[in-house]
């Protein structure tokens, strides 16, 4: 009984943590945008939250830069499980038009597990929404 | 915690990741009580390697890499970018094209500004004007998307022109949304001048000093917000910003509310230039040729971005590929400014004070040390470079 309300509440609210991961700030206002009026992404319950440890899912923007990855990885230990990970953007998919830059993972699938990615440069809030629906028929299977 | 005897100096460091902005940064406060002493940015958590890119890329394929410095700025990157190439081939573009760059230029200062209006809001804890504000400024996203065929990375201007025309219809458009946004503006402005809870988080906090903010080299608005009436667009004109009338927005108190009335004003003044833009555009062609190979050449380009002045420096060598691109980014001027600003207020200031310069870091991180081998990194003062640049130069000459 009590599992079965954590697994609804967590299906029609997941809370999720925004983390650039040195992204150029397309991803990150169109992200912003999805939250917005216009779009309204928080009609499924979510809502922005500022520290990892209150997140189900992480959206993250940017090919990861070297600097950034041991934060990034600090970050998802530091949500708890079940966790998630939306990867918005072609650089956060595979590096996008920063492939071969010195600085760079080319992609946030080779330092932490990514469950949807979001392709596009930067992808429409559409595409963003469309992204989200698709975790949460995921979060649905898995829980 | 670093105690003295006497004050205690707490150090607070905030960030890379953080809940008030989108972007990586660390900021290392030395606190004594609630006040802040001083101020550390540490802003290089993006560095890509981006300037060392574009010397693998030919000219035509750094236009799409310097339009990703920065997502919010893409089209002034481009812009700057192109503007410096034609420069270096000796190539002028078609007046029309000049006429097109200059409206997606003012669009996308509106909804850059459009977007720091809601910011600054939401760092107030306002979120219901942030959220009037984002829903208007999807207005202006639909005109650029009418214009450029997309809501963020335009890839709209291009090396010797412009790659779209602006049609009739969309010029119709275009007038269309600039009345409606303008009425909006007015209603922005009667709640930023005159709503009391929020006159009591802006009104003389973050102040600085024209003279500290021409001193520490401050660009764009953070320096307009001081009363200093200094813009790259009136001062050095590029594309057809002399053909075209303007004021450059200032404002004399310097503080946070400065800040924001001058940003604004700058709305305002960006809708009365593309208005005039759309009415005075020349006929003719959009795009003249450019060859691929660039004889050796040196230029720099500078325009004015909706943070304040970007700079490019370009060296090319004779082949398809420039030998050296520099970047030099508002908000990088901005930083030491501040850095400044945030010193003798409270904790509770932070957000707001911070984000009032309108910071973008992903175009920031140009400058680092870091030794892999032994694992550390850390900065140099001016007389440590200075210092350097005398041993440089000795062993040069040797």
């Amino acid at each position: 009984m009590g599992l079965g309300l954590v697994k609804w509440s967590r299906i029609k609210s997941p809370w999720i943590l925004h983390f650039n991961s040195g992204a150029c700030n397309a991803c990150d206002i169109e992200v912003l945008a999805v939250l917005t009026p216009r779009f309204d992404v928080e009609r499924f319950g979510m809502l922005l939250k500022g520290s990892p440890r209150h997140a189900d899912i992480i959206v993250i923007t940017g090919s990861v830069t070297r600097q950034i990855r041991d934060r990034l990885v600090r970050i998802y230990e530091q949500t708890p499980e079940p966790k998630f990970v939306l990867a918005v953007g072609n650089c956060a998919g595979t590096g996008g038009v920063f492939q071969q830059c010195y600085n760079v993972y080319e992609g946030v699938d080779k330092v932490i597990p990514v469950d949807v990615y979001v392709p596009g440069c930067p992808p429409r809030p559409e595409a963003i929404i469309h992204g989200v629906v698709k975790l949460l028929q995921k979060l649905q299977e898995a829980s | 915690m670093s105690g003295e005897s006497e004050k205690a100096v707490f150090e607070v460091p905030v960030g890379p990741q953080h809940p008030a902005l989108k972007e990586p940064i660390l900021l290392l406060f030395k606190i004594e009580g609630d006040i802040i002493d001083d101020v550390m940015a540490r802003p290089a958590y993006t560095h890509r390697g981006i300037e060392k890119a574009t010397e693998a890329r030919n000219y035509i394929q750094n236009i799409y890499l310097c339009e990703r410095v920065c997502g919010i700025c893409s089209g002034i990157h481009t812009l700057v970018y192109t503007q410096g190439v034609e420069r270096l081939a000796g190539v002028e573009p078609p007046p029309r094209a000049k006429y097109i760059r200059v409206i997606f230029l003012e669009l996308e200062r509106i909804h850059s500004h459009a977007l720091w209006l809601g910011v600054a809001a939401h760092e107030l804890g306002f979120d219901t004007l942030f959220y009037y504000v984002w829903r208007d400024r999807e207005l202006v996203m639909d005109l650029l998307e009418l214009v450029t065929g997309n809501r963020v990375n335009y890839a709209m201007s291009t090396v010797g022109g412009a790659r779209r025309d602006i049609s009739d219809e969309a010029a119709h458009q275009i007038k269309k949304g600039m009345e409606i946004f303008r009425r909006r503006l007015d209603v922005y402005t009667g709640v930023v001048e005159k709503d009391p809870t929020v006159r009591k988080r802006v009104v003389d906090v973050g102040k600085l000093s024209p003279h500290k903010a021409v001193e520490l080299c401050a660009v764009g608005p953070t320096l307009r917000a001081t009363g200093v009436k200094r813009d790259v667009r009136a001062d050095d004109p590029y594309q057809a910003y002399d053909e075209i009338p303007f004021n450059v927005a200032t404002y004399p108190t310097g503080d946070v509310l400065a800040q924001i009335m001058v940003r604004v004003m700058e709305m305002y003044e960006a809708a009365n230039i593309i208005d005039y833009a759309l009415d005075h555009m020349p006929k003719g062609p959009i795009r003249t040729k450019v060859p691929w190979n660039i004889a050796p050449n040196e230029v720099i380009s500078r325009g004015e971005a909706p943070r304040g002045e970007l700079f490019y420096y370009f060296k090319s060598n004779g082949t398809e590929k420039p030998e050296r691109v520099k970047i030099r980014t508002p908000t990088l001027a901005n930083l030491p400014a501040v850095c400044e600003m945030l010193k003798g207020y409270h904790i509770a200031e932070i957000p707001i004070v911070f984000a009032s310069i309108d910071p973008c870091l992903s175009c920031t991180g140009r400058f680092a040390f870091i030794d892999e081998r032994h694992d550390r990194s850390w900065v140099w003062t001016g007389e440590q470079l200075r210092a350097y640049r005398r041993r440089y130069y000795k062993w040069q000459n040797r």
